[in-house]
């Protein structure tokens, strides 16, 4: 054996493993914020960007503070936010209900799947003046092209969560002489939830755009509204400042969804 | 309450699993079967069940179960099936809440049964914190929630490391000599059969059919790990199946 050790050359097993399992580093990611915001302070003060491409974030803070001092501000964010509640709660709530009905019964799956597939990619936006007809050119026409908008997302993503429920559970019930009923509500409808809720994130962030979308069209009031004024008078300070506001919100809704995530889904691994 | 097969065959898209099972399961008895893979094992037992038809022959119950029996034909799972967004405790009440019970009624009968497994302390812990013998417990646990008349088990520690499958096995025959109940005792692994089987069924490859019925008279709780007598009788069912289950698998998979 020591014969061996003296001739043979002991090397150490290179370390080949690892990688690939994502961790949470919180604070990275507003590292990343500060420095680019802070880049472009740096820039715009030194005059290494032009004040034309893009404007000065400590400017856009003091348009933001300015809002808020002259009640501009909430003047804005109360309609869209309601906007933004109204139609998003109206279509997510139809579209979960759609999609569990489709996932349950063949016949609601085979007369409405094709019907979702043709309306999804239809750019919503494209059909405002129809809503506006049908809705009249107030609050209700923006609901629906909201609730439309989150609408399909969430009724697509539903109903393959339902799908994906594992089959043995239900088997499990059945076999336990568990109601329909029961099984619908303790067994599909819980264990569809993790699917739903990241639908719904998406949804979310797409009822933002429409939000947007909508109040551009035709509003007095709205971070949408805002927007456009600013955009189109080439004000970049302002441009920004209701983006900043978007930002915020999606990064809001993200964090309560987030948030019911952990705590709905506190079961999960 | 006994369970009679007469005559089952069944197929799947035209192709046979099983053919002719003619069987009694008499009350209070562990009746195992054991066969090579793709033998219809599994079907025997969802047919048992009326989780599936039978595509011939029909599954009677002879005699009424008892009277306190919430549902007759219960099964555990290799797979334990347990809810995992529910406690220990609340995938035991799942099974008990559509009977019209009072709460108070419920939680009596989830603390017994979780006293006659060993798990009163884990009564509020998530399937994920449990090992997999425990869940196994559980899931018996809630099988024996309903007090079911005929037990359906389907290769219920195949999915348990060795040791644990020792120690279940001899919680089960603890269970069963507190209070003998009915089972139907589905696995591929011969030693759980001989340590578990009042009888054993042999089912012999695709089509199944009954090749030998072996009876073991030995009580269950003098068995033992290692038992001359069971290596025995576990190497002649070996000798039974050896040629078949290497038929079973060479063989393609028709799926």
């Amino acid at each position: 054996m020591s014969d061996v050790e003296e001739t043979e050359i002991a090397r150490q097993v290179a370390f080949r493993g690892g990688g690939f399992a994502p961790k949470p580093y919180r604070w990275i990611g507003l590292a990343v914020f500060v420095m680019l915001i802070s880049l472009a302070e740096l820039g715009t003060q030194n005059g290494f960007i032009s004040p034309l491409t893009l404007p000065k974030p400590s400017d856009v803070f003091l348009k933001f503070r300015e809002l808020y001092e002259t009640g501009l501000l909430r003047k804005h964010l109360e309609p869209s936010l309601t906007r933004l509640a109204v139609g998003g709660a109206l279509g997510a709530t139809i579209g979960i209900a759609v999609g569990v009905l489709i996932g349950l019964f063949s016949y609601i799956r085979a007369g409405l799947v094709p019907l979702v597939a043709a309306i999804f990619p239809i750019p919503k936006i494209a059909l405002l003046p129809l809503f506006v007809i049908w809705f009249g050119i107030d609050e209700a026409s923006k609901y629906a092209l909201i609730a439309f908008g989150t609408f399909t997302p969430t009724v697509v993503a539903t109903y393959g969560a339902v799908d994906n429920v594992d089959r043995n559970l239900i088997r499990m019930a059945q076999s336990f002489g568990l109601s329909w009923k029961s099984i619908v509500r303790k067994i599909i409808l819980p264990g569809a939830m993790p699917g739903i809720l990241s639908g719904l994130r998406i949804s979310l962030a797409i009822a933002i755009i429409l939000l947007v979308a909508a109040e551009m069209l035709g509003a007095e009031y709205g971070i949408g509204a805002y927007i456009l004024e600013a955009g189109s008078l080439y004000d970049l300070d302002r441009l920004f400042a209701g983006v900043v506001m978007l930002s915020l919100l999606g990064v809001l809704l993200s964090a309560v969804i987030g948030g019911i995530e952990r705590y709905v889904l506190r079961w999960r691994t | 309450m006994d369970i009679r097969l007469s005559g089952i065959s069944h197929s799947y898209d035209g192709f046979e699993v099983l053919r002719d099972i003619t069987l009694d399961i008499p009350s209070g008895k562990i009746v195992c079967i054991v066969g090579p893979t793709g033998c219809g094992k599994s079907t025997l037992l969802r047919l048992i069940g009326g989780l599936e038809r039978p595509a011939k022959g029909s599954v009677l119950q002879l005699g009424l179960p008892a009277e306190d029996c919430l549902n007759p034909l219960t099964y555990v799972f290799q797979d334990f099936a347990l809810l995992p967004w529910r406690s220990v405790a609340g995938n035991i009440s799942l099974v008990l809440e559509d009977h019209g019970m009072k709460k108070s009624a419920i939680t009596e009968i989830v603390n017994n049964v979780l006293a006659r497994t060993k798990l009163t302390e884990f009564a509020r812990a998530l399937p994920k914190q449990l090992s997999g013998g425990m869940k196994q417990r559980v899931a018996i646990a809630r099988a024996l929630a309903v007090k079911p008349a005929v037990m359906l088990m389907d290769e219920p520690l195949s999915a348990l490391d060795s040791q644990t499958r020792e120690l279940l096995m001899s919680d089960l025959v603890k269970l069963w000599t507190q209070q003998p109940f009915t089972a139907v005792y589905v696995t591929h692994n011969l030693d759980e059969a001989v340590r578990m089987g009042h009888s054993i069924v042999v089912l012999s490859r695709c089509p199944g059919k009954i090749r030998e019925i072996i009876h073991l008279e030995k009580p269950l709780a003098e068995r033992s790990y290692g038992d001359g007598e069971l290596q025995f009788r576990q190497k002649y069912l070996w000798n039974l199946m050896r040629d078949e289950a290497l038929a079973a698998d060479a063989e393609l998979v028709n799926v």
